[in-house]
């Protein structure tokens, strides 16, 4: 095969039109997805090929386009929303907390709220507090939403199908750095699909087990191979899915380095990383320990606007190489 | 011998009646906290709707919504909701569904006058509008949200006018009189279908009830409801029928007996169902995802 080195805004176009071909009960909503083609040029050129009807370009109304797509998600048809900044979604909460997350439940099992809410997220563009938070762990603390972070192009595409396919309401948070880079996988023209509440294995080292998602894990990687240099070795793993968080292969490899660290972009307190620490020191990995727990997340700080305040305020390369260094040399 | 809040609807019977007469089987409705006669209008099975109040396996919900919640898709009642607007915005989506799938079907968006100062409102009618979209909109008018009364609550004589801003017709009619109310929906819900969009429908009523169980009434007084009393819809409807020599004083009486049997039957049969088991609390938190 040629190589099919995509970006991960044309790999989500391809699983949206590979999703609207197999499915006619598919279609898009949101704000500027039609001839503008998305905030972040997503949806692109789906409007020239699928029409006004499918690509449906809705009014500013957050809450209104939530809770359209769940009652459309609920009759019959399969809505993929798209957020433009996933500060947005705050808009939208009822629908997406209060409706589409506990119908299926509520009314017991006997409607269900098929919904893939496409969102942008994070910092690094300059854009300030009100558009680059990482909301993950808002979605993840709801009982009945699935919360998907895409890490790369090949993870987006695959991730995404899954997402479409599933019954549930799906949140699908996307990092706005990631949208126009092109991944070092190929990407395979036609469907396949990565199953939603499956980790993976990134790579492997012998000292460390770092997990991290999104945006985060392409800063590990670029941690590690400074690491690697200095003869220190890190696992790295995707969950990519926080709800449900599928555990096992961190505590696979915690039986193998002893050492845990989690990093997340999101502001530390009561974030999703929490979820992972806990899990660890309350389950079977406690034993396998041989350092303390390090965490790496968001300063508690609204997202700033000055580049220099922007980086200091979230984790970046320099600093996992720091933390991860430290832990390793200091229990040996 | 129920454990959890409900709110009752007695005194506004003329509207889920005369709406629901409007509606075939396959058209659908979203409703309220205030839903219990929505739910029978549509056509639910009492027995299940009974067992939900007790919290019973054999409850619409398996016990997990209770009153609140209730939902009946087999008579297209896509469900009743705790929160106020709540159902506004999904109305819209399911009007939307049966216009992308041209299935020919109205949907009935119940709301009270509360749910029109929500945000949920005028976002999900500004979409039924532009998209024109096969929904009714229904706002029963019980004179309160909670405590708080529409003059407190709106700067308004008809809430119908906030139709105006949307491009939706607005109808405030007696919601005490079922005829008037079977009628206004029949002409709105043709509209509807016919693909000319929404209509906003006021019916102006009245609970004879507290808002819920801890309601103490602090906020009217006992002249005002027993003044609602005497426009009790279903009086009217027995008048005006008997007045037009279509039934008789024991016509009306038989079906006065029918109905508390059919009430006591259910609540007897609901009775002899198993209580939720907590051993099945996580089974319906996600849909299975087949194979």
């Amino acid at each position: 095969m040629s190589d099919r080195k995509l970006t991960m805004s044309e790999a989500l176009r391809e699983a949206m039109s590979i999703a609207l071909d197999e499915r006619p009960e598919v279609f898009i909503l949101g704000e500027d997805i039609g001839i503008y083609g998305g905030a972040f040029g997503v949806t692109g050129d789906l409007y020239h090929r699928y029409g006004k009807e499918r690509i449906r370009d809705t009014p500013i109304s957050e809450l209104g386009i939530v809770g359209t797509a769940v009652g459309a998600g609920l009759s019959g048809m399969r809505p993929i929303v798209e957020i433009q900044f996933s500060d947005f979604t705050a808009q939208a909460m009822d629908q997406i907390v209060n409706q589409a997350a506990k119908i299926h439940f509520m009314v017991g099992g006997g409607l269900h709220v098929p919904l893939v809410l496409r969102t942008a997220s994070g910092s690094g563009t300059g854009a300030a507090a009100q558009h680059s938070q990482s909301l993950e762990g808002w979605f993840a603390n709801v009982p009945g939403l699935k919360v998907v972070i895409p890490s790369s192009p090949y993870e987006a595409k695959g991730l995404l199908l899954s997402a479409i396919d599933d019954p549930n309401p799906v949140i699908f948070l996307e990092h706005k750095l990631l949208y126009k880079v092109a991944g070092s996988e190929d990407v395979p023209e036609g469907a396949y699909r990565i199953p939603l509440g499956v980790s993976r294995v990134v790579r492997e080292g012998k000292d460390l087990t770092v997990v991290a998602t999104g945006i985060m894990v392409t800063r590990v990687l670029a941690a590690a191979a400074e690491l690697d240099k200095e003869g220190i070795n890190i696992t790295l793993i995707d969950p990519r899915t926080i709800s449900p968080l599928d555990m096992e292969p961190v505590y696979a490899s915690l039986a193998k380095t002893g050492r845990l660290m989690v990093v997340q972009e999101a502001p530390e307190h009561g974030g999703f990383i929490n979820e992972v620490i806990a899990r660890v020191v309350t389950g079977p990995s406690l034993g396998h320990l041989i350092a303390p727990v390090t965490r790496l997340a968001g300063m508690n700080v609204p997202i700033p606007y000055a580049p220099q305040l922007e980086k200091a305020a979230v984790p970046q390369v320099e600093d996992i190489i720091k933390q991860a260094r430290e832990v390793v040399v200091n229990w040996r | 011998m129920m454990h959890g809040t409900m709110h009752l609807s007695i005194g506004q019977e003329a509207s889920p009646v005369g709406v629901c007469m409007a509606l075939n089987l396959e058209d659908q409705i979203t409703s309220t906290h205030r839903g219990h006669g929505h739910c029978i209008a549509k056509g639910a099975d009492p027995v299940r709707m009974v067992a939900e109040l007790l919290g019973k396996e054999n409850g619409y919900c398996g016990g997990r919504g209770g009153s609140m919640h209730i939902a009946d898709v087999e008579t297209g009642n896509l469900g009743a909701n705790g929160i106020v607007g709540g159902g506004i915005p999904i109305a819209v989506g399911a009007a939307l569904s049966s216009q992308l799938m041209k299935k020919g079907t109205v949907v009935i968006s119940f709301f009270g006058d509360g749910a029109m100062n929500e945000g949920a409102f005028h976002e999900a009618a500004n979409l039924a509008s532009i998209w024109k979209l096969p929904v009714v909109f229904i706002c029963e008018n019980n004179g309160y949200g909670m405590s708080s009364s529409t003059e407190l609550a709106f700067n308004l004589e008809k809430l119908s006018d906030r139709g105006l801003g949307y491009g939706i017709p607005g109808i405030t009619l007696d919601g005490n009189d079922v005829s008037a109310v079977y009628e206004a929906t029949e002409a709105a819900v043709k509209r509807a279908k016919s693909g000319e969009g929404p209509t906003l429908l006021e019916f102006v009523t009245y609970r004879w009830k507290g808002h819920s169980r801890s309601d103490k009434n602090l906020y009217r007084t006992k002249e005002e409801i027993d003044e609602w009393k005497t426009k009790d819809p279903i009086l009217h409807f027995e008048h005006v029928v008997v007045e037009r020599g279509l039934l008789t004083e024991a016509d009306i009486a038989q079906q006065h007996r029918l109905a508390t049997e059919q009430v006591i039957a259910a609540v007897n049969e609901a009775m002899k169902g198993k209580p939720a088991d907590p051993a099945g609390l996580l089974d319906a938190v996600f849909k299975k995802v087949s194979a």
